[in-house]
């Protein structure tokens, strides 16, 4: 037989402590490339200069692969003077990748704000931070979270790149114990129904809190 | 000499590309006074209340508030273009309510007469709903206040969204086109309110409306827009009972049959 389940359960543990770190990588880049595309996407209507930077910017960082983005980050920065640990550089490209995709996200759900949103606005003499905050990013934002959403499982399923840097997430945790054993079906096998399952249940979640938005704001 | 005008729009051009839409404009405003805007659509007159508003950019000339320049800054004794201080400074002189209402729909009616009290003018919470209180009460929607725009009618809306205005105190007020969104039947509750609002307060207003009767009675003055200009303006007797020009007459002539 090929599988092994007495070999499967002894990796079990080592498998399920790179998970966290998989999951780790997976929630701070998400939460970079949340905060970071939001920034974007309103500095482009804010600082209406900055536009044409900021979409070459974006354009750069969507048209190359996340892959070359992680090893510049670790081996071309340190030249740089800027040194970043593998699971930093890890996490901080992928958090900047994604921050270029949802920034278009966000931009799309600013784009479906009413024009007279803003005109209400400028009358009540808001200003630009409050008519973002009270305004316009609660009513952008609901109709987006499906996404974002799709974004976050999508960032998720990338984060075996960092195996390339030795981040010591699933993959490369199980690579490892296959370099070691010689065993590689166990170990593949497991990170691959992990990263299922995982999917399946953010799916599940954001499902969830888009029902849970609509039932606040549509009325 | 006279008085200062409240509003004072100077030699005042908008054009969009080869487009003019408002040629020169001259109009003094005083202080309470009620002026009714009126004329053909693509006459300009809608632009009036949206360069006012600082919703539109002027092209030629100056609009004075009380004296002070509305999108410029007197520097060295010459007029430059103002900066964000001075145009907040100046616009919150003014409130506009909007034909399309333009409610916040993620907010009740009382959060959106206290967003602007609270965030701009630095209000605590509890005045500020206690004030939104009174004027949404003024607008008769005191039992409507933890309603979201969407559960109510157009003209409930429309009363909120004077109420919103008027809570940020401002002393003049515009109206665009205020019931021209509006079902027929809930027109008079939002003139209504205007009316109380012309009665017992001392603000100066200017609208734009398809609603002669009513320019008719609540005017001090009706100007009649044509082709970016004033092409006749006067007290609403004399202006709607013996008009003078002869566009002015085929106009009135059109509605008033029509309607």
């Amino acid at each position: 037989m090929i599988w092994d389940w007495a070999f499967a359960l002894e990796i079990l543990p080592t498998l399920a402590r790179a998970a966290v770190v998989t999951i780790q990588a997976t929630l701070l880049g998400f939460v970079i490339a949340a905060l970071l595309g939001l920034a974007i996407a309103v500095a482009r209507i804010a600082v209406p200069r900055a536009g044409w930077a900021i979409s070459v910017l974006v354009e750069l960082i969507r048209s190359t692969p996340l892959l070359i983005q992680i090893f510049f980050l670790y081996f071309v920065l340190p030249n740089f003077g800027i040194v970043l640990d593998a699971f930093a550089a890890g996490v901080i490209a992928i958090g900047v990748h994604y921050a270029a995709y949802c920034s278009e996200v966000y931009r799309a759900g600013f784009d479906n704000i009413p024009r007279g949103q803003w005109e209400a606005s400028i009358a009540l003499n808001l200003s630009a931070w409050t008519t973002f905050k009270d305004i316009i990013i609660p009513q952008a934002i609901p109709p987006v979270v499906p996404a974002l959403g799709n974004y976050l499982v999508a960032l998720f399923k990338e984060t075996p790149l960092l195996s390339a840097i030795a981040v010591l997430e699933l993959m490369q945790t199980a690579k490892i114990i296959g370099s070691e054993t010689f065993r590689y079906t166990e170990p593949i096998t497991l990170v691959g129904l992990f990263f299922l399952a995982m999917s399946l249940v953010s799916a599940m979640l954001i499902r969830g809190v888009e029902e849970l938005l609509n039932r606040r704001t549509i009325r | 000499m006279t008085e200062q005008p409240m509003v004072r729009f100077d030699k005042v051009s908008k054009r969009y590309g080869s487009l003019t839409v408002l040629d020169g404009l001259d109009l003094d405003i005083g202080r309470g006074e009620k002026v009714s805007i009126i004329g053909p659509s693509g006459s300009g007159k809608t632009t009036v209340l949206r360069m006012l508003m600082t919703l539109e950019t002027i092209n030629d000339g100056v609009i004075w508030v009380e004296g002070e320049p509305l999108t410029h800054m007197q520097k060295n004794g010459k007029l430059v273009p103002a900066d964000t201080a001075h145009i907040r400074r100046i616009r919150s002189k003014i409130g506009m309510v909007f034909q399309s209402f333009n409610l916040f729909p993620h907010m009740t009616a009382m959060a959106n007469c206290i967003e602007a009290p609270v965030t701009v003018l630095g209000m605590k919470r509890a005045d500020a709903e206690a004030r939104a209180a009174e004027l949404l009460e003024m607008v008769g929607l005191g039992q409507k206040k933890g309603h979201y725009p969407s559960q109510l009618s157009g003209g409930q809306q429309q009363r909120v969204a004077i109420a919103r205005a008027l809570a940020m105190r401002p002393k003049i007020m515009l109206f665009d086109e205020v019931t021209s969104a509006l079902d027929p039947e809930l027109v008079g509750e939002v003139l209504e309110v205007i009316r109380r609002l012309g009665r017992e307060h001392d603000l100066t207003m200017l609208m734009v409306t398809h609603q002669m009767g009513f320019a008719k009675e609540f005017s001090d003055r009706v100007c009649f827009f044509h082709q970016g200009k004033i092409c006749e303006q006067g007290p609403p007797n004399e202006l709607f009972g013996a008009p003078k020009n002869e566009r002015t007459r085929q106009f009135l002539h059109a509605v008033l049959e029509a309607g």
